[in-house]
Order: C-alpha cells, then structure tokens, then sequence
C-alpha cells in the first residue's frame, strides 16, 4: 500500500537475512559455551557433560592471577575515569557554549576514533621513556593507559543524565541558600548518581575486555585475563579457554543487564 | 530611600543579546513594593515579569540599574546569600527527596540546629495542610499538593519577601480559586511580602494590595485595584484590565468632541486636541432616542450573560460600543437588535486616557 510508510522488515529475504546474522552471531558464542562443558580435550568431538575445565581454571595460579590484575585495573579505571568523565561532563553542561567547545568534545571522544593500535603503540613508547627515568615498573602504567579510554564511555551516560536534568533545581538550591558546592552535593550529584553508576559500570566492562593496548603497555608478567587468554591460544587451545570464556561472559553480560536496569530505572524518574 | 519599603527597584534595565538581536526585556523600571504588601505583577506574556523577578532573586544581574532589599543593595549579591525565597512555576521540588526533606533544605542550608529545623518543618507542614504527606516522595503528589510543599519550602526560612512566578497557572480553575484565597490567607498570617506574576487580570484584582502593570519592558501603572481599574493611565491599561469603550476625540471648552459630532464630558482637557476616550461598559446607560444631549446609536447584538447582558450598539459613524446592562429581576429589559436609541454617561465615567 503506497500510503504505509517505509519498511526495512517488509522487503524481501529480510527474515532470512535477520536469521542468518543472528546466527552467524550467536552459533560461536554458543559452541564455545557449549564445549566449556566438554570432558574430551578436542574442540570437535562430544565426550560428555562435566565442569572440569572450569575447576581445572579455578585452580590454575596464573589464571586466578590474570583475573585478579584484570579486575583491580578494572575497578581503578572505572574509578579514575569516572571521576574525570563527571567533571568533563559538567564542564560541557553546567556552563555557557564557549569556543572551542566542539574541539573538547572531539578530545573527550578521542579515544573512540583514534584507531586503538596507533593508541597503543604511542603509549608503549611513552611509557618506555618514563619507566627509563622513573624506574617504575608498577601496574599503574596499565592503569592509567586503561582510565584515558574509558574516558568517553563513562563520559556518554553521564552527560546525558546532567543533559537531562532540569536545571531550575540548580536555581531552587541557590535560592535556599545552598553555597555553589552544596548545591552540588546535595542535588546535582544524588541526581547525577545513577547517571555515573552507568558510566562507571561501562567503563569497568570497557577495560576488563581491553586486549590491544594492554598487550604493548603490560610489562613482563603483567597478563590480565584477555592477554592471558591471547597467549594460550598461541600454544595449545583447551576448554579451559572455552571455561574462562563463558565466566568473563557472564560477568559482563550480568554488568551489562545492571546497566539497562539502572538506564530503566532512570527513565521512569 | 524609604524605610517602608521591602524591595526597590531603580532604573533596571535588562538586555539579553548583543547588537540587532538585542531584546530589553526591562527597560528602565523602578518600583518599590512595601513591607508586608501583597504585590502583583501583572502583564501580558514576554512583558519581563520573571525576568523583574529573576533579578530579585539574584538569577540574573541587571544590565545597569540597581535593586534594593531593605534598603540594602543587592544588586550583584548571589542567590544563596539574599533573604529572599522563590516558588517557581515548574515547583522544581527536588525530586530525590520528601516532603519534610524539601521543606527542611533552606533552613539546613543556613545550618540551623537540627531541632530548629525539626519544628519548623512540622509547622510548615501543618500551615500547608501537608502533615499526612511528610514521608512522601513529591512525584507522589497531586499538583495542588506539590504547590503547596513548594509555598511551605520557601517560606519555611522565613524570607523577607516572597517571590512567585505564576504559581497557580498549572492548576485547573477549582483548586486554582481555593489556592488563592489559600495564598492570601499564608500571606496575612505571616506577615510576609509576596511578590506575586501572574497573566491573569482577575487573579490580580481579588488579590492584591497593589498592582504593577506592565508591558513590553516597561511599568505602566502601579497602584491598588481600584486605581488601576477607575483611573488607568493609558490605553494599555484599560485595555489590559476589565473590558473598555475607546473613542476618539477632540478636545474643546465643554468636553470631547466626536466624529458624529456629540459631544462627550470629560474633566480636565486643553482644548484642541486629539485625544483617546475611554470608559466601561457598565458606565454607559441607554436612553430613549431624541433625548437631549445624549448620543444617537443603534442595537447591533445582543449578547446574554446571566446577571446582565452586553449590547454592543454602533454610533452614527459606525463606531461600536459596548454598554453593560444589568437583567432585571422580572421581565426582560425590552431591547431588540436594529432598535435605535442613544447613550448617556455616568458623570466622570468618560476620561482621556494616554495612547
Ligand atoms: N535568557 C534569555 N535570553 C534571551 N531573551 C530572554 C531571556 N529571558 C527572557 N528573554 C526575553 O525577555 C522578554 C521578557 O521575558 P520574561 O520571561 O521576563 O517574560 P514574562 O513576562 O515572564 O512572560 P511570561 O508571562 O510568558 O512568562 C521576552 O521577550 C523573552 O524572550
Ligand atoms: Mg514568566
């Protein structure tokens, strides 16, 4: 009918294509799954049900390791990036449009435009330099190579929660007699808070998947779970591999869900 | 300087924008609102009513001029620190918290002790009718409710004057005559001055002490009621407020001359000019044709209005008037459309307003 607006689902073979990417998508990430539960070692043969090769991973010293260095960076990153996406974000919003403000944005986002390698390779020489003079071998390198991307990711949801909010509360504040910061503290940041909450959730998922810049920055026994996964697959694949898989899956799928909740919740205030 | 006066105003002028795009939302206004007054600003939309407002409040700083708070400059004060509270249009109650809690915030703000603020809070919501609400999150509220919690949250620091931008404007018509006699009743009984916006003429009329009228940036009148409504300066005020008859005329020894050549009383002319004469419609009264020194006219409609009826007649030039006349108890007042009659005045009914 001419008078019904366009629509990509009523062309033809679009059910067909919709199926085929979804499981072009999805059959992967499902064997992989399913053979985590694989008694045989081969990845081609069913031999059975078990949960050995998540024991097996649970007991391996340099996965437990891999994951605890992969989730104390995590939980620095999202800290540090959140902080510095919170006061870039009511930097960007709580002031007048300036010049050069385009300019800040494209800053804030460089991360997401800047081809991750070119990231990567700028920081392994950076760095180089400084641990010459410093001395330093620490995982702060890591560290703080993973808060500058996970800058725009905090940044995004949280200038949309400051965007969203109604800014006479700001002015009914300073009309009780709230000092510029305890304006801040007492309304634009208890409302700002499920907005950063999302933002740092992001950022934690962000740098734990990071494998790129991770690999050139990391310095010898440095491995987070994604460059200790990298490095195995270089030997011999196991479904141990398939079992940290689906348990860095999961994680981040449970992360991801508290994210939309949160976003849900958001939107019904 | 006068030590009656709560808030005043000296040559404000306000501009936004530069250059072409310049708009004066106030140009050059002074007025002075007295301790413990009910002060309406009244004007139509984008006249600078908020923005008068605004700059009482310490939103906005003037672009030249000068506001005084008790005969205090306050002129480039911040909000926070001026003893002066606003209820907003929007309530921009605080949605992260209660009732008590946004009632509380002002008094916490100015660190008064904890059972300072306890027993002011519960006097709040008691002066507000709220004392069953105080648990509740304000988006829980009807909207009657949350103009309350917002009227309670800004007198609870007890300010020097109130500030209210059309508060009533989000209320259907019910709630929104309770919530003026509420007003004027929170008024009187704190003693407060309020500084009231609003768009609405009969609002401002049944309420206020004084009135400030305004338009396009600039305060046409400033007087009570009855002033403003029997003595309007100029046309915009008599239009503005209560229905008006506009004539022109021209000035001579005995009062204004029309263009059908009558002649109107008007007090106080020089004689020789143009003027523009107004009066109400229910100072006209209707006369039999032919009487002497009133004015020829004929019934053009008729329109019926419960206790009395408009009949808009047109003079011998075609001028349309509208006279009010009031239904008599019995009968009917024996009026049909094309009758021909003529029209008196009440005496001093007619005067020459400014253009
Ligand atoms: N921040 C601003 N920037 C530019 N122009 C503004 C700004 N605030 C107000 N104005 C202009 O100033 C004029 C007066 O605005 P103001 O809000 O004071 O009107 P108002 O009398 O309160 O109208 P309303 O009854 O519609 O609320 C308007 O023409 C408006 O467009
Ligand atoms: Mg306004």
């Amino acid at each position: 009918m001419s008078d019904r607006a366009f629509q990509v689902s009523r062309l033809p073979g679009f059910a067909t294509i919709a199926i085929g990417v979804f499981l072009a998508l999805y059959i992967p990430i499902f064997t992989l799954a399913a053979y985590s539960f694989n008694t045989n070692i081969s990845m081609s043969s069913w031999g059975g049900f078990s949960l050995d090769w998540y024991v097996k991973a649970w007991n391996n010293d340099q996965v437990k390791d891999a994951t605890l260095r992969s989730l104390i960076i995590a939980l620095w990153a999202a800290v540090i990036s959140t902080a510095v996406a919170t006061l870039a974000a009511l930097g960007t919003t709580r002031r007048k449009a300036f010049k050069g403000q385009t300019f800040i944005y494209v800053i804030i986002n460089q991360p997401l435009m800047v081809p991750e390698i070119v990231t990567a390779v700028a920081l392994l020489i950076f760095f180089a330099q400084i641990k010459v003079i410093t001395g330093y071998q620490g995982l702060g390198y890591l560290i703080l190579a993973h808060s500058a991307f996970c800058v725009p990711f905090a940044y995004l949801p949280i200038r949309a929660r400051l965007e969203g909010m109604d800014l006479s509360l700001e002015t009914a504040a300073a009309d009780l007699y709230a000092t510029p910061w305890r304006t801040f503290r007492h309304v634009t940041l208890p409302l700002l808070l499920p907005g950063v909450i999302a933002g740092a959730m992001l950022a934690f998922v962000i740098s734990l998947d990071d494998v790129v810049i991770t690999e050139f920055v990391k310095s010898g026994g440095q491995d987070t779970l994604p460059t200790y996964m990298l490095g195995q697959l270089r030997r011999q694949m196991t479904p141990e591999i398939n079992a940290i898989s689906t348990a860095l899956l999961v994680l981040t799928i449970a992360l991801l869900t508290a994210f939309f909740l949160i976003n849900r919740q958001n939107d019904k205030n | 300087m006068n030590a009656q006066n709560a808030v005043e105003a000296r040559n404000t002028v306000k501009a936004f924008g530069q250059g072409d795009a310049q708009v004066r939302a106030l140009n050059d206004v002074s007025v002075e609102i007295r301790k413990g007054e009910f002060f309406t600003l009244l004007g139509p939309s984008g006249c600078g009513k908020t923005t008068l407002l605004r700059l009482i409040a310490g939103f906005e700083m003037p672009t030249s001029g000068t506001i005084l708070l008790d005969g205090q400059d306050i002129t480039y004060l911040p909000p926070n620190k001026r003893p002066v509270n606003t209820v907003f249009q929007s309530y921009a109650l605080f949605p992260h918290l209660t009732v008590a809690q946004n009632i509380a915030f002002g008094l916490q703000m100015l660190d008064k002790p904890a059972a300072e603020v306890k027993s002011t809070t519960e006097k709040m919501l008691a002066l507000v009718k709220l004392e069953a609400m105080a648990g509740r999150k304000t988006s829980q509220l009807s909207g009657g409710q949350q103009q309350r919690v917002a009227l309670a949250r800004a007198l609870a620091p007890q300010p020097k004057v109130l500030l209210l931008d059309e508060p009533l404007s989000a209320l259907d018509l019910k709630l929104r005559k309770e919530m003026q006699i509420e007003l004027k009743r929170l008024q009187t009984e704190t003693g407060i001055t309020f500084v009231f916006v609003t768009h609405d003429q009969e609002e401002a009329l049944t309420m206020s002490d004084r009135i400030g009228v305004m338009s396009a940036g600039k305060l046409q009148q400033v007087g009570t009621a009855k002033d403003i409504y029997t003595r309007p300066v100029n046309r915009f005020v008599a239009s503005f407020i209560g229905e008006t008859n506009f004539l022109t005329a021209t000035t001579e020894a005995g009062g204004a001359r029309l263009a059908t050549g009558d002649l109107i009383e008007v007090a106080g002319t020089t004689p020789g000019q143009r003027v523009t004469v107004a009066f109400r419609p229910e100072q006209v009264r209707l006369v039999t044709a032919g009487e002497a020194g009133a004015i020829p006219a004929t019934i053009t409609n008729l329109v019926y209005f419960g206790t009395d009826t408009h009949c808009h007649v047109a003079l011998n030039d075609g001028t349309e008037v509208v006279a009010r006349l009031q239904n008599p108890s019995t009968g009917d007042a024996g009026l049909a459309i094309g009758q021909t009659l003529a029209l008196r005045f009440a005496p001093g009914a007619a005067q020459v307003v400014e253009d």
